[in-house]
């Protein structure tokens, strides 16, 4: 970069310095040379493809010191705060990026789950490919390097071969919302053995209001014939900046799915790269965003065929009320020799406002023969016919728009298996949906 | 004392003028039926007395039951006691049926500060309904009208009906594009919920759906105004002669507004 490094970039600088070494020499290197490569290129700017819909500048103006960890462990966390209907297995709370063993409950038949930290002393050699190597300069985003470079927890969970853990994992950020300006950084892997299932809910809230910072990236591997169900439920404060990346590899015949309800933070990213990596591997994604006032959240999906009859189906909807942006864009690409591919996209937003704004762009990159592949996308308003029968029938104006946008968002979330899950989750919507007309 | 009284109502859609000084009185208990050429007002009527927007009104009052209808919007109406059963049902993929009644009879009732009812009670309203109507209970366990036959949406319009119990119930040409069975069937449902306290103004294009439900007066409308009402025998006649003849004891309709004869 030639100007000098921005308020944003020195934080993280300046950061790094107060992050206290981890007494393994290779996962130190890794997060020198991270930090450096961050350093060196910064955030990316409006002429990065990826970046184009959600500018940085006003972010690269900010600072964020790293959150304090003493502060993080002490401060007392109301577990009514992340409680969710039939989410009823083991849990792992991380409050402003540490790991809370308060609050944590990690024994559960089937899965092996230990906080980062905790794995690093006893085992850290299975973690140098995840933490050191796969992030090499030039194969990762300036949010991954950032993160890289701080994270100091997060957890490794492994599911043994055959194992079916039938109890969902819950996973939980909480952002503390009391230590304003601070950042916070966590880093997840998690593997599934072959023919084994397992369900994780990412689950995102926050404890106050102050301006925080919260990268998440994790790395996700799925053996032959494993299942994988994700849930992520992001309902953090409005003054949250959040910034998640992930990646799942998923081998022959397995399957995973995730639904994502995206509700809070003021500035969000989410993005997420699926590699279908063996013969006849699914991945099915569902997804909502419901935005109001000023927020932003920006989903990237890229999906990569690399098998033969593998098979993606992408179901995303978007809500912007206000003055919000969403952004969406799902990317297919069915590499060659992918042959009996079938790739679906939908991508439908609804704008009810005049002042939001929602960029869409499906993107399909076919180099194999024999392919299904069928994407759309669509922006639009409430149906006014639609709105004038349910008043016809007496529901109010405002009810009746809540219940359209409601339906508009339930091909998403209706096929959640978990029941009593499914339902919170559309509660949850219907309570952040506008109940005021918007003009 | 009249239900609903229209006076001299002028409305417009689209900048164009489509009802021009149509009165009509309706009192508890009548049944009135309203017939007349294509693009006579027949739907706008519909449509302005149930609050639609984009329907204008330029001139002319309407009051429902001492009220000022035209000063309340559409939900208030339905709480009032205004029905009208659509010529064309929408389809709300995503909302069920059920959830979807429940939520208009409780709205409804919340408006009148009547007590709303609780699933088991609103199960119990709806099962007797779903008797008198002849309707099957699969249809409310789909979504409102999703992937309903042009039949059972119109049935569904008349089963909506009975469970809302309105005062006034306004039939937008439901009998358009039913078969025999399908009419019996709307016409049946009609005629169950006729009282002395609940009136009808049904808005059709033929004189069958008549043969089925007795009208205590017939209406023609015709270039935006009642030209000329009576009882079934008028029914009759337009039936067998058309439109045409008003010309003759109407002689400010132009031919175009007679133009659309029944078939």
């Amino acid at each position: 970069m030639s100007n000098a490094p921005s308020p944003f970039v020195r934080a993280a600088v300046d950061a790094a310095e107060a992050l206290p070494a981890s007494g393994i020499a290779w996962l130190d290197a890794a997060r020198r040379e991270n930090l450096e490569a961050f350093a060196d290129a910064g955030l990316p700017e409006g002429r990065n493809e990826a970046w184009k819909y959600t500018p940085l500048r006003a972010l690269s103006q900010r600072a964020f010191a790293l959150a304090d960890r003493a502060l993080a462990l002490a401060v007392a966390v109301d577990p009514a705060l992340y409680a969710l209907p039939g989410v009823d297995g083991a849990r792992i709370v991380f409050v402003d990026g540490a790991y809370r063993a308060d609050l944590s409950s990690l024994d559960e038949d089937g899965i092996e789950l230990a906080p980062l930290s905790a794995a690093l002393i006893a085992h850290p050699e299975p973690l140098r490919f995840a933490l050191a190597n796969r992030y090499r300069r030039g194969a990762a985003d300036a949010f991954m390097h950032l993160n890289a470079a701080l994270a100091a927890d997060g957890f490794v969970l492994r599911v043994a071969d055959g194992t079916i853990a039938s109890r969902p994992l819950h996973v939980v950020h909480v952002s503390s919302g009391s230590q304003a300006d601070t950042a916070w950084h966590v880093r997840l892997v998690i593997e599934v053995g072959k023919g084994a299932t397992a369900d994780i809910v990412e689950h995102f809230v926050s404890a106050g209001d102050a301006a925080q910072l919260g990268t998440v990236v994790s790395d996700v591997v799925l053996r032959e014939g494993g299942r994988l169900g994700l849930v992520v439920l992001q309902d953090a404060s409005a003054a949250t900046t959040l910034v998640r990346r992930g990646h799942i590899r998923i081998d022959a015949g397995a399957a995973a799915t995730l639904h994502a309800l995206e509700l809070g933070g003021a500035l969000v990213r989410h993005e997420l790269h699926a590699d279908l990596e063996g013969d006849g591997a699914r991945f099915d994604s569902r997804g909502v965003f419901a935005l109001a006032g000023r927020q932003h959240a920006d989903t990237q999906l890229e999906i990569r065929h690399k098998a033969r009859d593998t098979v993606s189906d992408a179901l995303w909807r978007g809500i912007a009320d206000g003055r919000s942006r969403g952004v969406f864009r799902g990317a297919i690409v069915v590499a060659e020799g992918a042959d009996g591919a079938d790739a679906t996209l939908s991508n439908k937003n609804l704008l009810l406002s005049g002042m939001a704004e929602i960029d869409t762009k499906p993107e399909l990159e076919i180099y194999a023969d024999e392919v299904k592949a069928a994407h759309g996308a669509t922006v639009g308003q409430l149906d006014e016919r639609s709105l004038f029968y349910l008043r016809s029938r007496g529901i109010p104006l405002a009810d009746a728009r809540s219940l359209l946008t409601l339906a508009f968002c339930r091909a998403a979330l209706e096929s959640l298996p978990n029941g009593a899950l499914r339902e919170h989750l559309g509660e949850l919507l219907v309570a952040h949906l506008p109940t005021e007309p918007a003009e | 004392m009249h239900m609903l009284k229209i006076d001299n109502l002028h409305a417009r859609v689209e900048g164009k003028e489509i009802l021009k000084g149509l009165s009509l009185t309706v009192k508890p208990g009548e049944v009135h039926a309203i017939m007349g050429p294509n693009g006579a007002g027949k739907s706008t009527l519909g449509n302005v007395l149930a609050g639609r927007d984009g329907y204008e009104v330029t001139q002319g009052a309407v009051d429902f039951a001492g009220r000022d209808l035209l000063a309340l919007d559409p939900e208030e109406r339905a709480a009032a006691g205004v029905f009208l059963a659509f010529q064309y049902p929408v389809e709300i993929p995503g909302v069920n049926n059920t959830y979807f009644l429940r939520a208009a009879l409780n709205a409804q009732r919340k408006f009148r500060g009547e007590e709303e009812l609780d699933s088991m009670r609103f199960l119990k309203l709806v099962r007797e309904k779903l008797k008198v109507m002849q309707v099957s209970d699969e249809l409310l366990h789909r979504a409102v009208n999703e992937g309903f036959s042009g039949g059972e949406k119109k049935r569904n319009e008349i089963f909506q009906m009975a469970v809302l119990e309105p005062k006034l119930a306004i039939l937008d040409e439901t009998d358009s594009g039913l078969d025999i069975d399908a009419l019996k069937q709307v016409a049946g449902g009609v005629n169950a919920l006729r009282s002395p306290e609940r009136s009808f103004v049904i808005v059709t294009h033929y004189q069958r759906l008549l043969d089925y439900i007795e009208p205590d007066f017939v209406h023609v409308l015709a270039g935006g105004r009642i030209v000329e009402s009576g009882d079934k025998e008028l029914a009759i006649k337009l039936e067998e002669q058309g439109y045409a003849w008003l010309a003759e004891t109407h002689p400010e309709l132009r031919k175009a507004d007679l133009a659309g004869a029944p078939a």
